[in-house]
């Protein structure tokens, strides 16, 4: 156990922070108050720092490159999120104490806010470090926990307030059951193979093959996570939750919690291992990912043009995205080059979905209006009309961000999807490739209304104004510029997650020598495992 | 590098408009694309036509994202050549004709003008399949804000409708291209992208395999050309596109439908464009007789062109699948041609739609009295687009229809000039119907419009000049225009005319520079689908420059 502290140092100091956060932010002090942001910023780029020179391949972990890149993204987006979600808590509270009241310790949330913020991504990062099931299951939850608390503290004024409570107690029940779930998958997981750690597990699924048990297990265990990540048949609280949430913490939700989801589906799943032939999961798993993968898209999408609230229409577009990643965990690492390499066409995914969402909200975020004489968020796709002419930087933002996520070229999202469709090609799965073409088709629809309601026609409807938190523009402005520059630098990425989806027994990174790779793959698990050598760049 | 150059230059330039003052917005526009002409010029110039089939020339190669496999690689042979030519000469042209017409918002229309013309001009350069796509993809952008925002009444819709056609139909063509990326990978073993490596082994497919792709591909392309089922979207974005974007539209846009079926369809499906072909040429001669049949029964006049170009598109596409050098040629001189022709023709109703803010027929009429001038190219463009002998139409839909004919396995065997091919005389003969009704209803506009009692709508007048002109004071303060065509609008046309009558009499020269990327395609297509003796080729090949002869 205590070896494993090499690779928890982000962990660590997330938690550090956390805890200096929960101090600071009780301070009677507002100038120190105030620090609390700063803190949880400094605190994520140490995390980022130290994640970075996060140590490979230890022998416990399934996905042996996974930290080094999973733990960095998580800090880096979680920069971006923190970026977003700064005053959404206490901006009342602080008000009223400038104003002459006595400051109150128990009518600040500040505290709460941000190391619940800090916990959450903490939680996400354990998820790659989780080498059993019990790791797993606690990463997961603690990923989760704090969010239930984040979403009630995130409503503002007594509807905002109304709405964040009625999400938060959805989304606490939802999750439960979703948690319930797992918890009894990965019960018969054990009770299938004998043992919670997952190297084992593959071992003796390699030597003995999946028995009943265990592939039920693994089934409720996908069905359970799907909760996190958004998917069908768990994805009801969604647009609920975001809607009711602020758009900061939707945000959040949108990428937290599905990080660690998604990372958890691959980690699980890859203790069956890509097998046989034509290198796939078990028959049972692969069905139901399959299933699960073209369900969520339809249904993410199809809902998705139905919606006039643009915080609904992002919460069904991010169920739908997360369809599409689905995509590349169901067809596995592929043959040895990055565009066959569906583990890492997710990784990298993960990352460009993770700008241009968290840069769509942001935009979203930066803007407010007057409802029922209070100050709420911008909900109708109606009230971004002629943002592109108002405010020309957010405007901007916001179409580069809905082109990037529409998988428009020449912008992130594009490459994001190329290796999804590659690597699904590269496996045969022509059918899956249509699902994905025509559900980005459908995605157009939806992305393109926002895009021309902000660029084209001129500004109408409800006065919408400043939300008074620069953080959140700069925000925007980061996401916008990152959908554009990563496009054109982003080799060094796609190379940084191919590692990080390097699994055991496959050996992947040799461009040069493609025909080894047959060999590679086909060697017997625990001998390529023994064999697999490290390359860090 | 010159490619690299006509790609900045209008991006570059596009950043200039959008910085400059909005008064000098078009003079900057007009500057940039006079120099990414000049530069056209020297592309022409610098290319050596002597290898005129080899695809890599004035190119250059970046890596962009090497994982991925994707280099930012330029590079042309005589027929991207020109049509890259077609697109650099347009642009000015689009420029000056929106001199007048543009009168709000001029830094963002000419911005997104630019940024087209750099878009169009990536897509015939692209050597890299992805970056053809890219650049494929993104000419919707320029062109849905270009009718979205510039465009007449209905525009939303129209743009809306524009975007979603082409944009799942390019998908749905992703898939299948890619699926040649990895068939090229499965059995060479490279992962590549460079369209030359993937044109040498996409046609070792298997037959369903190809069958699959080609209809992949076509549902991409057949939208953009527009073939028949699924040209719906064009009347509607051609109507409410501005002028400048109509001219675009016909005269490159639908190109590279054109294009991509001839640089990626007929080499990467060889087998199964042999089995499809009849099938494709029908929905062809479907769209020729069914648009020009809409056409004669159109009132507005744009509409009118709008139909026309689906109707002569159809030729286009039966030229390509024709599948011999004759049918080819005649479809690549087409792509040019019509590009001229439509262009001009669709520049002519932007200009009298600048004066009487009217398009249909009912309310105009008898205009030759009035703007002598813009008769005179009205009726000469007409000419051209109906095909009339010495005019640049002729040439190239003779040849189309000629190869159609020719194209035939069993019944022209025995005659003279005939050619492998799966279609005949019977196509030619349906398609040729085409020829009539267009002559019929372009001829029916042209008298409505020129001849006949002067008819203008309420406001006008009839009283000659100065009453058009104090009616028209009403919608454009800042100076109408006179009656006829300006200066301008003369020196955006005769360059166009210029070109039909040149290219009408003198086809040779620019037939000979692109029969050698021609012979090399048909080569491929017919050994890959066995279904050629080396004799056939030879004859195949002997008849362009016999053709050319005749059409003089």
């Amino acid at each position: 156990m205590i070896e494993r502290i090499a690779y928890l140092w982000p962990e660590i100091v997330l938690f550090i922070g956390a805890c200096a956060t929960m101090l600071i932010g009780l301070s009677p002090a507002l100038a120190v108050r105030r620090q609390t942001g700063l803190v949880c910023a400094v605190t994520l780029l140490i995390a980022a720092a130290v994640g970075v020179a996060t140590p490979a391949a230890p022998a416990w972990a399934i996905l042996p490159g996974l930290m080094p890149f999973a733990k960095p993204l998580i800090a880096i987006i979680g920069l971006l999120l923190l970026l977003v979600i700064s005053g959404t808590v206490d901006r009342d509270e602080e008000a009223a104490i400038e104003a002459g009241r006595p400051f109150n310790p128990l009518r600040t949330t500040r505290a709460e806010f941000y190391s619940f913020f800090l916990f959450s991504l903490m939680g996400a990062m354990l998820c790659s470090t989780a080498g059993d099931l019990i790791w797993l299951f606690l990463a997961l939850e603690l990923t989760s926990l704090p969010t239930y608390v984040m979403v009630v503290l995130s409503g503002r004024g007594r509807h905002g307030f109304n709405r964040s409570q009625e999400a938060g107690v959805k989304y606490f029940f939802l999750g439960a059951l979703g948690a319930a779930i797992f918890l009894y998958g990965f019960a018969l997981l054990y009770g299938g193979t004998g043992t919670t750690k997952f190297v084992e597990m593959s071992h003796h699924f390699a030597a003995h093959g999946v028995s009943p048990i265990a592939l039920t297990g693994m089934v409720l265990a996908i069905l359970g996570v799907s909760f996190k990540i958004a998917a069908v048949p768990m994805h009801f609280y969604t647009a609920d939750v975001y809607q009711g949430a602020s758009s900061g913490m939707a945000a959040f939700l949108a990428f937290v919690p599905k990080t660690a989801g998604m990372i958890s589906i691959m980690v699980l799943v890859s203790t069956l291992g890509w097998r046989g032939a034509d290198h796939t999961l078990p028959h049972v798993v692969d069905s139901l990912l399959w299933a699960i993968a073209v369900l969520t898209m339809t249904v993410g999408n199809v809902l998705a043009t139905l919606q006039s609230s643009v915080k609904r229409m992002l919460a069904y577009s991010s169920i739908a995205h997360s369809g599409y990643m689905l995509v590349g965990i169901l067809v596995g690492p592929g043959g040895g080059t990055f565009a066959s390499n569906g583990l890492a066409a997710v990784m990298f995914y993960l990352l460009c979905y993770g700008v241009m969402n968290t840069g769509a909200f942001a935009v979203i975020a930066s803007l407010e209006r007057d409802s029922r004489g209070e100050t709420a968020e911008v909900e109708e796709i109606g009230d971004l009309r002629g943002l592109c002419r108002t405010r020309p930087l957010l405007g901007w933002s916001l179409v580069l961000c809905m082109l990037s996520l529409l998988g428009f070229p020449p912008i992130l999202g594009f490459f994001g999807k190329v290796p999804l469709f590659t690597s699904a090609l590269g496996s045969g799965r022509v059918t899956l490739v249509v699902f994905l073409g025509l559900n980005s088709a459908i995605a157009a629809y939806y992305y393109l209304r926002v895009v021309a309601a902000a660029m084209l026609e001129p500004p109408a409807g409800a006065p919408i104004r400043d939300a008074g938190v620069p953080s959140r523009s700069v925000g925007a402005f980061l996401a916008a510029a990152g959908v554009v520059v990563l496009a054109l630098l982003g080799n060094t990425l796609m190379g940084a997650s191919e590692r990080a989806a390097e699994t055991r027994g496959v050996e992947i990174g040799h461009e040069a020598e493609p025909a080894t790779h047959g060999a590679h793959a086909d060697a017997p698990v625990p001998e390529a495992g023994e064999a697999l050598s490290l390359r860090l760049h | 590098m010159t490619l690299a150059l006509l790609m900045l230059v209008p991006l570059l330039t596009a950043l200039v408009v959008l910085c400059a003052p909005a008064s000098r917005a078009r003079l900057v526009a007009l500057t940039g694309t006079l120099l990414a002409l000049v530069i056209a010029g020297f592309a022409l110039m610098a290319f050596d036509w002597n290898y005129s089939a080899h695809p890599g020339q004035l190119g250059l190669s970046l890596a962009w994202l090497p994982k991925l496999g994707l280099n930012f690689a330029l590079g042309v042979d005589s027929i991207a050549l020109w049509l890259i030519a077609l697109t650099a000469l347009l642009g000015p042209l689009c420029v000056l004709g929106s001199w007048t017409a543009i009168t709000e918002n001029q830094r963002t229309f000419f911005a997104w003008l630019l940024v087209l013309q750099a878009a169009m001009t990536g897509v015939f350069a692209a050597r890299d399949l992805v970056l053809f796509y890219i650049c494929f993809e993104f000419t919707l952008i320029p062109m849905y804000v270009l009718i979205s925002v510039f465009g007449s009444t209905n525009r939303r819709k129209a743009a809306i409708k524009f975007f979603l056609f082409t944009f799942t139909g390019s998908l749905i063509a992703l898939a299948g291209l890619l699926y040649v990326v990895w068939f090229t990978k499965r059995y060479s073993g490279a992962w590549s992208f460079d369209i030359a490596i993937l044109t040498d082994w996409a046609h070792r497919m298997s037959g369903p395999e190809q069958g699959l792709v080609l209809l992949a591909m076509l549902a991409g392309f057949a939208v953009k050309v527009p073939l028949f089922p699924v040209h719906t979207w064009l009347p509607l974005a051609h109507t409410e596109a501005p002028t400048a974007g109509s001219v675009i539209l016909a005269g490159v846009l639908l190109k590279l439908g054109t294009y991509a079926i001839y640089r990626f369809v007929l080499p990467f499906a060889p087998a199964a464009v042999v089995a499809y072909a009849p099938a494709i040429a029908v929905l062809c001669i479907i769209g020729i007789i069914y648009a020009g049949l809409i056409c004669w029964v159109q009132t507005d006049v744009k509409k009118l062109v709008a139909y026309s170009s689906v109707s002569h598109l159809g030729f286009c596409v039966l030229g390509l699948v024709a599948l011999n050098s004759v049918g080819l040629t005649g479809s690549v001189l087409y792509m040019i041609n019509h590009g001229l022709s439509t262009g001009a023709l669709f520049f002519l109703v932007g200009f009298m739609y600048e004066r009487y803010h009217t398009r249909s027929m009912r309310e105009l009429g008898g205009l030759a009295s009035k703007m002598p001038i813009w008769a005179t190219f009205m009726v000469f463009f007409a000419m051209a687009s109906v095909g009339l002998p010495g005019l640049n139409g002729f040439v190239s839909e003779f040849l189309c229809m000629l190869g159609t004919f020719q194209a035939d396995k069993s019944w022209g065997s025995g005659m003279p000039g005939a050619t492998w091919g799966v279609l005949g005389p019977w196509f030619a003969a349906f398609a040729a119907t085409g020829v009539i009704i267009a002559a019929m209803y372009l001829l029916y506009m042209v008298g409505r419009m020129c001849f006949g009692p002067l008819v203008e709508p309420g406001g006008h007048g009839g009283h000659g000049a100065h009453a058009g002109h104090s009616g028209h004071a009403a919608h454009e303060p800042e100076g109408a225009l006179p009656a006829d065509l300006t200066a301008r609008e003369v020196g955006v046309l005769l360059p166009l005319a210029a070109l039909c009558l040149g290219l009408g009499l003198f086809p040779t020269p620019l037939m000979n520079s692109i029969a050698e990327p021609i012979s090399q395609t048909v080569r491929l297509v017919q050994a890959a689908s066995g279904g050629v003796s080396p004799v056939e080729h030879a004859a195949s090949d002997e008849t362009v420059p016999v053709l050319a002869e005749v059409s003089r």
